[in-house]
């Protein structure tokens, strides 16, 4: 059931401020969410004002740099740090994205940073996604086949390949479901925009054999009937994919094999 | 669902900036509630004419008063723009218009021609 409140333990305090040097003319202040599962405190929310001379121009250059030179306790995931990895995946500036691929001087005012909305946080801007994970896993994403082993590649011809584009290109960063409304109301039972675009693009792919199968296991009110349409996937994806295509392709098949 | 159950929340509709997707989608349940209780207000009517020019004297008195009469107005809204954005959801269920220029451009759509259909009826029954 739809939950609009955070839980006392999860309500954001205050937190701290940490000034820039005195000689710094060009400064933005990133508020970032904190907390600290040892202190046995609630979330706060602290502001560290960065001179942009000294800083390189995307929001992980500024969250790297505020780890390295003001707070070391600062905790986050990033690895590619070029849109490719999907680890620094945050909500920035009301929106979830990837904090590699964002410029600075894209966001006016304050830049606000939070965890992927909705989740267990771990520690910092880390929240869990074991959850996320496992949901994946239930839509078995990979090939499944009952024909005998080609003695080479299961071939396809380039029309059928070109079904999976605009699907095969997800990096998995989880910013789409958790955007999504529906998602944080039902987040045990509705698979979420990420792990329904998984499940469609194997659903389309002409290698697959277990298209009716992969079909029946998404027949449900839950696991693929909570998409509303609301669209905050789509329009968050940091790879301009589109879930909301995907989920709306999957319940046309559901439909039409109905005959 | 996580191992440490003290873990917090993190925010979420506390700090999710508002686009017109999620604005038209919530604004349809909502108005599709608004409808459910509008039409409580159609049977109170049908009553009231079931039982009687009295009885119907009365229901439409409390209509007609201007707190009767901007319940309506907002009924009416309600209305078409839960029919207007029904025929979006229409429309999507074909799988056309789910790019996300198309699907910005008709939320607007809905919002206007929803608002214009409401204020062209109200002046249609305000004159006739």
């Amino acid at each position: 059931m739809a939950e609009f409140r955070l839980p006392k333990n999860s309500q954001i305090s205050k937190g701290k401020h940490f000034p820039a040097p005195d000689d710094a003319k060009r400064v933005k202040t990133f508020r970032i969410y904190r907390w600290e599962p040892e202190a046995g405190e609630n979330p706060r929310v602290d502001s560290f004002d960065v001179d942009l001379d000294r800083c390189g121009p995307m929001v992980l250059d500024a969250v790297i740099k505020i780890k390295n030179q003001i707070d070391p306790t600062l905790t986050f995931r990033r690895s590619c740090r070029e849109g490719v990895c999907g680890s620094c995946a945050f909500n920035i500036d009301g929106k979830n994205t990837l904090a590699c691929t964002t410029r600075i001087e894209d966001i006016d005012g304050d830049v606000r940073i939070y965890p992927l909305p909705h989740m267990p946080v771990v520690k910092d801007l880390v929240c869990d996604l074991t959850h996320f994970y496992a949901q994946l896993e239930s839509i078995e994403p990979w090939i499944k086949t009952d024909t005998a082993k080609p003695s080479r590649e299961r071939l396809q011809t380039p029309e059928d390949r070109a079904k999976l584009d605009g699907y095969y290109e997800c990096i998995l960063c989880a910013c789409c479901s958790t955007s999504c409304p529906s998602y944080w109301w039902n987040p045990e039972r509705y698979l979420g925009p990420a792990v329904l675009l998984q499940a469609y693009r194997w659903i389309v792919d002409s290698r697959d054999e277990a298209t009716g199968e992969r079909l029946d296991e998404l027949e449900d009110p839950f696991k693929l009937y909570r998409c509303h349409t609301i669209m905050n996937c789509t329009n968050t994806c940091p790879k301009g994919l589109n879930p909301a295509k995907a989920i709306a392709e999957t319940k046309k098949l559901l439909v039409e094999r109905r005959g | 669902m996580s191992s440490q159950p003290n873990r917090p929340l993190s925010p979420h509709l506390q700090i999710y900036r508002w686009q017109i997707s999620m604005l038209t989608s919530i604004a349809h349940r909502a108005s599709g509630i608004v409808l459910a209780a509008g039409s409580l207000f159609l049977a109170i009517w049908l009553i009231g004419a079931a039982n009687g020019p009295d009885a119907y004297a009365a229901v439409n008195g409390i209509a007609a008063s201007w707190f009767g009469q901007l319940v309506m107005f907002l009924w009416s809204f309600a209305l078409f723009y839960h029919l207007c954005n029904g025929v979006r959801h229409l429309v999507w269920d074909i799988g056309v218009g789910l790019d996300l220029e198309t699907a910005r451009t008709t939320g607007f759509v809905a919002i206007g021609v929803a608002a214009a259909l409401t204020i062209f009826v109200w002046i249609w029954a305000l004159l006739a």
